[in-house]
């Protein structure tokens, strides 16, 4: 295996996003969609008819004949959560290969919104199993008829047996929570401002033992949108380049009852092998924007990816360095799944925030020292991980 | 009161859910690499040649994870309260989502001995479930 392939031969050079305190949106579907690719197009100052490459976990040629856009590359990969990054990699592939130029990616989803109106929403989508080639989806006969909920079930699952082999605590748990929190304090279109509590955390309901309702992310409206392209084109272009330095996906399981170990992810193993992509080392990294779906989420991942030991994450969070005036270490400074955004696919805003970050961008909340930022992704149930370490100019 | 979501039944494991009927625990065997499998595959990805052997199994296991579920998952009741949703570590080498019955929920623990009970299905299937040994 050839190492740093990718390293600084494309970049991120334009980024938006949009969410609401009251966690809905006006537009929807496609109308925002466009909203944001023409947003982190003008930030880029690119227009449509540069874009030669389409990412959508959906139906990317869909979205690109809806633009007007003649492809060159389509990337329609849906791994859930992680997509975006697994896009990013993609794309930093695709354009190091010569395989296309401009390429942009989107997510809009409003499932709050959608809750509201006639007709219900898509939320969950289709019924069990229907319509699969291959019979029933495995998922239906051997999990679904124990009841357990999902998603929340299967991260419950995995927190307890965290709990049981390095006897990690719901009050270190809670503390991810706590800071989060405090990093949503400064960014006005969080859902969520209010300042918590461990003992707020705790004194919320139980959902899914070990996890509580503050334990778990916002269901709300939200949109994103990024641009990437050459690292030669992005010099000339109007913001600085946030260089994409490495980039990785790892998977270990679709169901959760599959899920090898329990305690640790495939970011053990996409997280180190981006980062040497990147020839950097975890101390190096000034922000990790890891995706946090549930507080038992973005513990792992500060285990998996080696910011901490295997089982280490609970003390390693549990003195708040991780929150606003922390140690040099920051994470999840938009105030995360858990108190800004979480449409369902929430990868999008790891990446957008990471680059705001890395140009400075990122106002009350802007970290001091911002040259390198991960942001690592989940998708399914901890089953698909995409790392991406972005860095700036200096870093190259 | 919401109505339990029953297993379908998929062609590959049919016999499971057949021997499910006379409250027989069977698991499928990959005869190439002598290990019981779980869920049931069509092949082993590893030998697709190779014969899958449903073999009686000893339904002791251990708890793996444990969740109690204060919001009730799909087919289940609020009014039931809360109820154990397991993964368990079979002594033939599988690991299995179940739930753990017959004790106060907080009482499961990782690392318990539990033992195979059957619930019964409304077509006269079975569905495994799983109680302190």
């Amino acid at each position: 295996m050839t190492e740093r392939t990718l390293r600084g031969a494309a970049a991120i050079v334009g980024v938006a996003d949009i969410a609401s305190p009251t966690g809905q949106l006006d537009q929807r579907g496609r109308a925002l969609e466009v909203a944001m690719i023409r947003a982190a197009l003008d930030d880029a100052g690119l227009t449509l008819d540069d874009v030669d490459g389409v990412c959508h976990a959906g139906s990317p040629t869909a979205l690109a004949e809806f633009l007007g856009i003649q492809s060159r590359y389509v990337d329609g990969t849906v791994v859930g959560g992680s997509s975006y990054e697994l896009h990013v990699e993609h794309a930093a592939a695709a354009i190091a290969a010569g395989l296309c130029e401009v390429v942009v990616s989107v997510y809009a989803s409003t499932p709050r919104s959608d809750r509201r109106r006639p007709g219900g929403g898509t939320f969950g989508g289709g019924g069990p199993g229907g319509g699969r080639p291959m019979g029933p989806n495995p998922a239906v006969e051997w999990e679904i008829p124990f009841g357990l909920r999902m998603p929340m079930g299967a991260y419950a699952l995995a927190a307890s047996r965290h709990m049981a082999v390095y006897g990690t605590t719901a009050e270190q748990l809670a503390q991810i929570a706590v800071d989060t929190r405090a990093w949503a304090t400064m960014n006005p279109n969080a859902r969520f401002q209010e300042p918590i509590t461990i003992q707020d955390v705790l004194d919320s309901p139980m959902i899914a033992s070990p996890l509580h309702l503050l334990d778990c992310c916002l269901v709300t409206d939200g949109a994103g949108a990024f641009v990437m392209t050459s690292a030669e084109r992005a010099r000339d272009l109007g913001r600085p380049p946030v260089y994409v330095l490495g980039a990785a996906t790892a998977g270990s399981h679709q169901m959760i009852s599959q899920m090898p170990d329990l305690a640790t992810t495939a970011g053990a193993v996409s997280g180190p092998a981006a980062l040497r992509m990147a020839g950097v080392k975890t101390n190096d990294v000034d922000l990790l924007m890891g995706y946090d779906s549930f507080t038992i989420t973005a513990l792992l991942h500060l285990e998996d990816l080696g910011f901490c030991g295997k089982g280490e994450g609970g003390a390693f969070v549990e003195d708040g360095k991780l929150g606003p005036g922390g140690g040099p270490l920051a994470m999840n400074t938009n105030g995360g799944g858990l108190s800004y955004t979480h449409p369902g696919m929430y990868g999008m805003f790891l990446l957008v925030e990471a680059a705001r970050q890395l140009r400075g961008e990122a106002g009350q909340r802007q970290i001091p020292r911002h040259d390198v930022a991960v942001a690592h992704g989940s998708g399914g149930v901890l089953s698909t991980m995409g790392t991406v370490v972005l860095g700036t100019e200096a870093t190259l | 009161m919401t109505a339990r979501i029953e297993p379908p039944v998929s062609p590959v494991s049919k016999p499971f859910w057949d021997a499910s009927r006379d409250q027989r625990f069977v698991l499928p065997w990959s005869t190439a690499s002598g290990k019981a499998m779980w869920y049931p595959r069509e092949v082993d990805p590893q030998a697709p040649d190779a014969a899958i052997e449903w073999r009686e199994a000893s339904g002791d296991g251990v708890v793996y994870a444990a969740s109690v579920h204060h919001r009730p998952g799909p087919g289940r009741d609020e009014a039931d309260g809360p109820y154990v949703v397991a993964l368990i570590e079979l002594a033939e080498g599988v690991r299995m989502m179940s739930n753990v019955v017959g004790c106060e929920p907080y009482d499961v623990a990782v690392g318990m001995p539990v033992r195979l009970v059957w619930e019964p299905l409304s077509d006269g299937r079975h569905l495994p479930q799983f109680t302190p040994a």
